[in-house]
């Protein structure tokens, strides 16, 4: 089974940049991949190159991909509850990570720790130190997370569907918090969600994926004023928004997403697509530059557009 | 949009008679401590004097976030948690006077959509005998017969094809799954449904055929539904009314366009800012007022009102006096004393 199949991206110093797709369509293999983070066996990486800070990734040895995890490289998952460990406090959890890789002493570290907690907006660092992870709320664990993953100064933060998991006004704590530390910092964010109000708030450039592939591309206006990819276009004509009246009805994208295991050798996306032709089922469109570092991968993208000036 | 405007319009007028009213509807849970004489040492208000009402044919929506007690209201008035205190009175008939016989009558009326299409189906039944128990128990349909036959009709009102009937659960998608569990609650042929968060699984593509599919339940059946969300866009798309509560209180009650328009509790005003729009250009124009803190606990929640520890607008007074919901605009009830 091909989970990401082909994806081109780049992050630049201190931007952020979303991948969107909804659940199964590789979005978060394809950053577990950027840390070398996916168990081989089962899954490989068969080809590719990652490239970080001009540093081949796949090649490192075990020892050297570990130096750039934590180290340059920060990661922060959905559910904080399973990625931190539940029988070590939080200020172990913060100063093991800085003791490792920058070889603070412990009295160093444990000043690094208190300065994180405050940075993430955690009060009373010195109880908090002392507490384990089920002491603190969910909002709370992702803030810890959040500290763990700045604790060596990275370079580039992967978030994946950081704020899922929390109350929406604890969501909106978290990703002003992250918008704010990494505008502080200089720090790259990825950030991978299925949430498209959640990108158009936070997000400079946009990648969208469907079954594996990165179908288009773009910077946020572009992307949402003038998709390109009928895929695109059909999640932001079905997602109910708050500014819109009761009552106006949303246009679903008909069918379900592929099985990953069946795809042939056209278009993932053509059985539910509304502007298919005969040349979606024998050829895979390639992602191809429409003008304005908006990319897109659609045979039909002119029909598109044309469907979409005459909308507005 | 004009035309969906007036459509929305016709089906206002056309809204009935009040089929539920909840009535200072209170949920406590004790505590207890000790193992063999268990003694109840406090009590989670997970409701607190909740009241509001639906009238017939109309969607009301009750949103707030994570332990709010939305869902332990849904509970309630489907007679799954015994009421601590309070009336639920469905079509003029008060649940708790009523016998068990009666009771169940009322529970053909009223059935429940919830949230996760896996756990709520049994694995180890087939699709068809899901959609088919409820009528079977409540004997509406004893022709074997005629009940697989009103199994098919329900599948494809559902939009499914009729012959996964034959199929288990495990072998569908889950907007698949969510019809199953929308078209078994149909089967008693119900007055009010409440859901659960009932499209809150599916991914966006899901969701919006499904939310569709509510929709057009709601208009050929003449379906009241009691919405019970946390996804704000989903309700103001679906609800005709909104009621937001917070700590067990609802803190704000009002039509959904004048309260997702116009909201005047400091709380509706946060929880709207907090929620993203999918468009670059309007985020970009919106103000993002972030609430501090979190929600506190349910066991010992602030004195005076519930939310006065995080409010901007909060004086002295509101740690003190609770404050009642008010009627500040026809239809419009807040539960705040500083607007």
């Amino acid at each position: 089974m091909k989970a990401v199949d082909g994806i081109t991206y780049s992050v630049e110093e201190g931007e952020t940049v979303a991948i969107v797709g909804e659940s199964g369509c590789g979005k978060s293999v394809s950053a577990l991949s950027v840390l070398r983070l996916i168990p081989d066996p089962p899954g490989k990486i068969v080809g590719g190159s990652i490239r970080f800070m001009g540093k081949e990734l796949l090649s490192m040895s075990d020892d050297e991909i570990r130096e750039i995890r934590g180290n340059h490289i920060g990661m922060v998952f959905q559910e904080p509850m399973t990625s931190l460990n539940p029988v070590l406090t939080i200020g172990r959890q913060l100063t093991e990570t800085v003791e490792h890789h920058i070889g603070l002493e412990h009295e160093k570290a444990m000043d690094r720790a208190r300065e994180l907690l405050r940075l993430v907006g955690i009060s009373d660092a010195d109880r908090r130190l002392e507490q384990y992870p089920h002491h603190l709320s969910g909002g709370m664990r992702q803030r810890v997370m959040i500290a763990m993953a700045l604790a060596c100064e990275p370079k580039l933060i992967i978030a994946d569907e950081p704020t899922t998991a929390l109350d929406v006004t604890i969501q909106a704590q978290i990703l002003e918090l992250m918008k704010e530390l990494t505008q502080r910092l200089g720090v790259a964010l990825v950030i991978i969600t299925h949430n498209l109000g959640v990108v158009a708030r936070y997000a400079n450039r946009v990648n969208v994926m469907y079954a594996g592939k990165i179908i288009e591309r773009g910077t946020a206006a572009e992307i949402y004023h003038n998709p390109r990819h009928p895929y695109t276009l059909g999640l932001l004509r079905s997602v109910p928004r708050l500014d819109q009246p009761r009552g106006s009805r949303l246009i679903p994208i008909d069918g379900q997403p592929p099985d990953l295991t069946q795809l042939d050798g056209g278009c993932a996306f053509r059985p539910r697509c509304t502007f298919a032709v005969d040349r979606c089922a024998r050829e895979i469109p390639p992602l191809e530059d429409v003008g304005e570092g908006h990319l897109t991968a659609c045979w039909e993208q002119e029909t598109v557009g044309k469907f979409m000036s005459k909308a507005s | 949009m004009s035309a969906l405007e007036s459509e929305t319009a016709d089906t206002e007028t056309g809204l009935g008679d009040t089929l539920l009213q909840v009535k200072s509807l209170k949920k406590y849970f004790p505590i207890t401590e000790g193992i063999f004489v268990k003694k109840a040492v406090a009590n989670v208000k997970a409701v607190d004097g909740v009241s509001f009402d639906i009238r017939r044919g109309e969607t009301l929506g009750l949103v707030g976030e994570s332990g709010c007690g939305k869902s332990t209201t849904g509970r309630c008035i489907l007679q799954l948690d015994p009421v601590t205190e309070g009336q639920i009175i469905f079509d003029g008939v008060d649940l708790a006077t009523v016998d068990r016989n009666a009771l169940n009558k009322v529970r053909e009326r009223v059935q429940v959509i919830f949230q996760d299409p896996f756990s709520s189906l049994n694995p180890r039944m087939k699709v068809g005998d899901i959609i088919a128990e409820p009528m079977h128990v409540h004997g509406l349909e004893p022709d074997k017969g005629k009940r697989e036959a009103r199994v098919a009709e329900l599948l494809s009102v559902c939009g499914l094809n009729p012959r996964m009937a034959d199929r288990y659960p495990h072998e569908m998608s889950g907007g698949q799954r969510q019809r199953v569990g929308i078209a078994r609650a149909l089967s008693m042929r119900p007055e009010l449904i409440v859901c659960d968060e009932a499209v809150s699984a599916l991914d966006v593509s899901i969701q919006a055929q499904v939310i569709n599919l509510l929709e057009d339940l709601r208009e050929q059946f003449n379906l009241t539904y009691l919405f019970i969300a946390h996804d704000l866009s989903v309700v103001r798309h679906l609800c005709h009314r909104v009621a937001v509560m917070y700590l067990g209180k609802i803190v704000e009650l009002a039509d959904s366009d004048e309260l997702f328009d116009n909201p005047m509790h400091p709380y509706t005003q946060a929880l709207l800012s907090a929620v993203p729009v999918p468009d670059p250009t309007v985020e970009a124009g919106r103000e993002h007022r972030v609430v501090k803190g979190e929600v506190p606990s349910p066991i010992d929640p602030p004195s005076g009102c519930v939310f006065h520890p995080r409010c901007s607008l909060a004086t002295d007074s509101c740690s003190v006096d609770t404050p009642v919901l008010r009627e500040l605009k026809p239809g419009h009830w807040v539960a705040c004393s500083e607007v």
